[in-house]
């Protein structure tokens, strides 16, 4: 079965899309949306810019959809990249890395519904300290490109998804209620190597921008 | 030993719909066996209790093949179905497949105790299809006018649920293999 996944650059969507090409399927294309909304409750928007350069390492083709994010507006934007995506690649389904958030899952089900195509979330309800543990077990270097909560600050972004990380993720969710990989908004990533790149991500160059505890790193790849 | 029968069709659908069972039942210390619905044959014998998954939107083979589910109407040991698990129930027990899509949150209400919920309660929906159990001697609708949403068999342990507790409802499926 052909499918396209929901790229952000992110750790969930990109195990996501090695989780199903491990499962025989076949990725025909990536689809990200870039949202001039930096506040948007449905897409990620950290770094998306440089889906390309992980596209290019996956071999994958990418399809772009810009949309202004204002509030449902942008789910018309996502139906029609997924509409394109289906006509141009022949897509039977999609995937999504969506782990917890009804909010954004239950969106995404329905416009597949309507365009008559599968919708797979293979980190659906999956305990978010394991899916952190996955990341490092199968080598996937991941940093961090946004934070959004108390406690996390400008001294997070760049830093590696490692089991350093893991427990202090776990120390913050006992003082803080982080949600340990992040599934309340908390702080967004970005993979700069997994099993399925060609070859690794290297950065040239970063900018941050933000204040207190509300930052995120535009990266710019090699 | 519980046993959790699997309906998808497509093998990537194990980890929305089967794993998060799997894990809930692992994280209570809670042993357990998986099958396939085309590989299992009724043998129901040796399981304490069954749990039969929902599926996504989109795969609804196992409605075509329901007949090979009339092992349910004999089945001494207690058994829940999900989603699509539900909708075997009320094909098995001669219901009628009807048309109704609803996805994400409702709140449901449970006038009386249904594994271990009572009142109003958040829910999680993900079907196009339901059976509507208030047609059918055997079932007692606990919750849903229109749409039966949480159902038993009036003589059996055979409870159904349209909507998904794996998802903020975890302790429905606890309390139903641990009663």
């Amino acid at each position: 079965m052909k499918l396209g996944v929901l790229f952000s650059g992110g750790k969930d969507s990109c195990l996501a899309t090695w989780i199903a090409k491990k499962e025989g399927y076949e990725i025909s294309c990536l689809i990200s949306i870039q949202s001039s909304n930096k506040n948007s409750f449905m897409f990620h928007t950290p770094s998306i810019l440089s889906t390309r350069n992980q596209a290019k390492a996956m071999r994958i083709p990418l399809i772009v959809q810009e949309t202004p994010g204002e509030k449902e507006f942008e789910l018309e934007d996502l139906e029609s990249v997924i509409a394109r995506a289906h006509k141009k690649f022949k897509i039977e389904g999609i995937v999504t890395g969506a782990v917890e958030s009804v909010y954004q899952s239950s969106r995404i089900q329905k416009i597949c519904n309507k365009l008559n195509l599968e919708c797979f979330n293979p980190l659906w309800q999956k305990n978010q300290k394991e899916l952190l543990y996955d990341l490092v077990k199968n080598n996937f270097e991941v940093i961090v490109v946004g934070v959004f909560a108390e406690p996390l600050n400008d001294k997070f972004l760049g830093r590696k998804i490692d089991e350093k990380f893991i427990k202090e993720m776990e120390e913050l969710e006992k003082k803080y209620k982080i949600n340990p990989a992040g599934e309340g908004g908390e702080y967004e990533t970005f993979v700069l190597n997994c099993p399925i790149f060609k070859e690794k991500l290297e950065i040239k160059s970063f900018e941050d921008f933000g204040e207190k505890n509300s930052w995120r790193r535009e990266l710019e790849i090699k | 030993m519980i046993l959790i029968i699997n309906l998808c069709k497509e093998k990537l659908h194990y980890f929305e719909f089967v794993k998060p069972i799997e894990d809930i039942l692992k994280n209570a210390g809670i042993s357990y066996l998986r099958k396939d619905c085309d590989s299992y044959e009724g043998d129901f014998s040796e399981n304490e209790k069954i749990i039969i998954c929902g599926t996504s939107l989109k795969d609804n083979d196992f409605l075509k093949n329901f007949k090979k589910f009339e092992w349910i109407r004999n089945c001494e040991v207690p058994i829940l179905g999900i989603c699509g698990g539900m909708q075997i129930f009320g094909l098995v027990f001669g219901g009628k497949l009807e048309k109704k899509t609803e996805v994400g949150f409702f709140y449901e209400s449970f006038v009386n105790e249904f594994l271990g919920v009572k009142g109003n309660l958040q829910v999680y929906h993900l079907h196009n299809n339901f059976v509507n159990f208030s047609k059918l001697n055997d079932f007692e609708v606990f919750c849903g006018d229109d749409i039966s949403q949480a159902v038993k068999h009036k003589e059996k342990e055979i409870y159904g649920v349209l909507f998904h507790p794996e998802v903020r409802n975890k302790n429905m499926i606890l309390e139903f293999v641990k009663r």
